[in-house]
C-alpha cells in the first residue's frame, strides 16, 4: 500500500532582493527548504524539530503550496500536489488543514466563533444548508470541547486554549485525511499544551487523521509521534522511528538537542552534562560548505567541509559522516 | 460586575449572544462626550438642511423688493420680516439660502466621501492584498494622479464643462479616493501576514472572498475614521472652489458661495450675510471633527 503522502527532495527557495539591487540583478537565494524525503502512512505522526529558522513551517507550508516549492509530494499515491494549479489544488486543500502557531492570530476577530468553524464547510461544501452547517459545526465544537452556547461569540473572549481548541475545530470541520500542526502549542502554557496535545491524540485515534507535528519541544513531540525528523537550516539531519531516536541519537545536532531538555530532577539536572553548541544558526543565504551543521559541530573534522553527507534511505537515518553515541569529551560544562 | 452577571446568563441554556468588536467601541463612542455632542451638532445640521424649508417664509430665489436698496438698513436678521437670518445683497432671504447652500455643501462632503470610501476600498485592498507588480503598478498609478494639481484640473473641468453640479461631483470624486487608497492598502499590507489569513489561504479561500470577508471588515474602523475626516476636507474643497467662484450655478448656492458673497459686503456693515453662512460651515466641521475623533479614539484596538 503507497501512503499518505510521500515528499521527494522538496525545496524551498526565496529569492531575496536588498535594498538598492537594480531591477536586472539576479537576486539571491534563500534556501529555506533543501532536498527533504520523507512517507507519511495514514493514520501517523511525524513530528518535525529543530531550531527557530530551521525551514520547519517552510516545509509546512512548501507542501501545500503556500510558498513556492519544487519536488515532489504525492498525495495518495496519485497526485503530485505541486504540479497542480491553483484552481485544481482547492479540492485537496479539504483533505490537509492546518493548525497555526499563535491561537488568537488564526481567528478573525470580527467573526463569531459559528462563522470561523463554518468557514470550510462555506468554501468545499456550498450544497449544505445553513441548518446542516450549524449542526456539524455544533458537533464538531463539542468534540473538541466547546460548549455550544459558545457559537455566537468572538475570539478576544476566549484563553490562548480555547483559541487552538476553535483552530482545532475549524480544521477538523472538513473531516481531512492530515493534519498539519504548526508549532500548536508553543504559545500556551505547559498545563494547556498537555490538554490540547491530548485533544489532538484522541482526535488523530478517533478520526484517523494522519498529522505532521511541528515544535521546537522534544518532549511534546516525544509524546504525540510515531516517528520524528530532525531539522537543521532545511535539510534532514535525522530521521528515526521515535523509540529509537530517543534511545540512540545517532546525530551530534540531535544529540545536542536533547541534551538541552531539563530533567524534572533537580539533582540529575545539575549532574547533567550538555553539549553546548557554540554561535548562531548560519545565515540560510550562504550555508556552510559539505555538512551544514559542521560550524556548529563537536566532532567536525576537515573532510565534513568537502563532502554533504546524505541521510540514505533506512529507517533510522542520519546525515552525518561520523554517526555515533555521544563522546565523552563532546560532553561541555556542567550547567 | 460585570463577571457575575455574565456567568449567569452563561450558564443558561443556549447560544448567547456575544460581545462583537463594534458593540464594545459603540459604548466607548457612546460614553465619549465631544463624540457625542459632534454627533448632536451634525444631527441638528442635517436636520436644518434636509426640513428647514419648512420655515422658510421666503424661496431661495425671490427677491424682496421692500428691502432691496436699503438691505443695511431693512436687510437684517428679524422674526417680523419673515427674513430669519435677515437677507443677501440682493434682497434674497438668507435662510432660504443657507438651508440650501448647507444641502449642497453636505452632499459634495457626502458623496465625495462616498466615491472614496467605495473605490478607494476595493482600489487598496486589491493593491494591498495581490501585491507584487500589480500592487507596484497600481500604486505608482496612484502616486502619478496625485503628483497633478487636483485644483487646475478641477477649474479647468468647470471652465470647460460649464459650472455644473454634477462636475463638481466628479472633480472631487476623482480626488477623493486616492489618499483613501493609500490608506486602505497599507491596513492591508498589515493584515495580509496575520495568521487569519493564511489559515483562509490554506483552506482554500478564494482572493476576492478573503478580501470581502476578512480583510474589509478589519478595515472597516480605519475607513470610518478616516471617512469622517474626510467630509470636512470634501466640503472645504467645494467652498475653495465656490469661493473662487467656480462652484454651483446661481441661483443655487454653497455655504462657501455664501461666505464668499458675505465676506465680500461686509464692508457695508452686513454682518449677518458672513456669519450665519458661517456659523453653519464651522458647526458643520466642528460637528464632524469631533465625531471622527471620537470614532477613532472607540476603534482604536490600542485603548482596548
Amino acid at each position: 500500500m503507497s501512503s499518505l503522502l510521500s515528499v521527494r527532495d522538496l525545496r524551498v527557495t526565496f529569492p531575496i532582493t536588498r535594498a538598492g539591487d537594480m531591477p536586472w540583478t539576479a537576486p539571491r537565494q534563500l534556501r529555506a527548504v533543501n532536498g527533504i524525503d520523507f512517507d507519511l502512512e495514514a493514520g501517523k505522526t511525524l513530528g518535525v524539530v529543530g531550531e527557530s529558522g530551521c525551514g520547519k513551517s517552510t516545509l509546512a507550508r512548501g507542501l501545500i503550496q503556500m510558498v513556492p516549492a519544487s519536488g515532489q509530494v504525492v498525495w495518495r499515491g496519485e497526485t503530485d500536489l505541486l504540479s497542480l494549479s491553483r484552481r485544481q489544488m482547492k479540492r485537496y486543500r479539504s483533505e490537509i488543514q492546518m493548525v497555526f502557531q499563535d491561537p488568537l492570530a488564526s481567528l478573525n476577530p470580527r467573526m463569531t466563533l459559528g462563522q470561523i468553524i463554518a468557514e470550510p464547510l462555506k468554501t468545499h461544501r456550498s450544497d449544505l444548508s445553513s441548518e446542516e452547517r450549524r449542526r456539524r459545526v455544533a458537533a464538531m465544537m463539542e468534540r473538541v470541547g466547546l460548549l455550544p452556547q459558545m457559537i455566537n461569540r468572538y475570539p478576544h473572549e476566549f484563553s490562548g486554549g480555547q483559541c487552538q481548541r476553535i483552530g482545532i475545530a475549524r480544521a477538523l470541520v472538513m473531516e481531512p485525511k492530515l493534519l498539519i500542526c504548526d508549532e500548536p502549542v508553543s504559545a500556551l502554557d505547559v498545563s494547556i499544551q498537555a490538554q490540547v496535545v491530548d485533544l489532538l491524540k484522541d482526535l488523530q485515534r478517533d478520526l484517523g487523521l494522519a498529522m505532521i507535528f511541528i515544535a521546537h519541544d522534544l518532549s511534546v513531540v516525544k509524546h504525540i509521534s510515531e516517528e520524528v525528523m530532525v531539522l537543521y537550516l532545511g535539510r534532514v539531519m535525522e530521521k528515526a522511528p521515535k523509540s529509537a531516536l530517543f534511545a540512540d541519537p545517532q546525530h551530534p545536532y540531535t544529540q545536542a538537542l536533547m541534551s538541552a531538555v531539563p530533567i524534572p530532577d533537580p539533582v540529575a539536572e545539575r549532574a547533567k552534562k550538555v553539549i553546548a553548541l557554540d554561535g548562531d544558526l548560519p545565515s540560510p543565504m550562504a550555508p556552510p560548505s559539505g555538512c551544514v551543521f559542521r560550524t556548529r559541530c563537536p566532532r567536525a573534522q576537515s573532510e565534513c567541509a568537502q563532502t554533504v553527507p546524505q541521510p540514505g534511505t533506512d529507517a533510522h537515518r542520519t546525515a552525518c559522516l561520523f554517526p555515533g553515541p555521544t563522546k565523552q569529551s563532546e560532553l561541555g560544562h556542567e550547567m | 460586575m460585570v463577571s457575575t452577571t455574565e456567568q449567569r446568563t452563561a450558564t443558561q441554556v443556549g447560544p448567547r449572544k456575544g460581545r462583537s468588536p463594534w458593540a464594545d467601541a459603540r459604548r466607548r463612542f457612546l460614553r465619549n462626550k465631544a463624540a457625542m455632542g459632534g454627533l448632536i451638532l451634525l444631527l441638528f445640521v442635517a436636520a436644518f438642511a434636509l426640513f428647514g424649508d419648512v420655515l422658510a417664509q421666503y424661496s431661495n430665489e425671490e427677491l424682496d423688493y421692500m428691502v432691496m436698496g436699503q438691505i443695511v438698513e431693512l436687510g437684517g436678521p428679524s422674526i417680523a420680516s419673515g427674513h430669519y437670518f435677515g437677507t443677501d445683497d440682493l434682497g434674497r432671504d438668507l435662510y432660504a439660502r443657507t438651508v440650501q447652500g448647507t444641502q449642497i455643501s453636505l452632499a459634495v462632503g457626502v458623496v465625495g466621501a462616498l466615491i472614496a470610501v467605495i473605490v478607494g476600498t476595493i482600489y487598496g485592498a486589491t493593491a494591498g492584498y495581490v501585491g507584487g507588480r500589480t500592487d507596484s503598478i497600481m500604486m505608482r498609478l496612484v502616486d502619478i494622479f496625485m503628483a497633478v494639481p487636483y485644483m487646475f484640473v478641477l477649474i479647468l473641468l468647470l471652465v470647460m464643462y460649464g459650472r455644473s453640479i454634477t462636475i463638481l461631483f466628479v472633480g472631487v470624486g476623482l480626488i477623493s479616493w486616492m489618499e483613501m487608497a493609500r490608506i486602505v492598502r497599507g491596513q492591508t499590507l498589515s493584515l495580509k501576514g496575520r495568521e487569519f489569513i493564511e489559515a483562509a489561504q490554506a483552506t482554500g479561500v478564494a482572493a476576492p472572498v478573503i478580501i470581502a470577508r476578512h480583510i474589509v471588515p478589519n478595515l472597516l474602523g480605519v475607513i470610518a475614521v478616516y471617512t469622517t475626516l474626510l467630509v470636512p476636507l470634501m466640503i472645504l474643497t467645494e467652498s475653495f472652489i465656490s469661493f473662487l467662484g467656480l462652484g454651483v450655478q446661481e441661483p443655487m448656492t454653497s455655504l462657501g458661495a455664501l461666505i464668499s458673497e458675505g465676506a465680500g459686503t461686509i464692508a457695508y456693515g452686513t454682518t449677518w450675510q458672513l456669519g450665519f453662512p458661517l456659523l453653519f460651515f464651522v458647526l458643520t466641521l466642528f460637528g464632524f471633527f469631533f465625531v471622527g475623533d471620537g470614532l477613532r479614539d472607540a476603534l482604536d484596538p490600542k485603548d482596548r
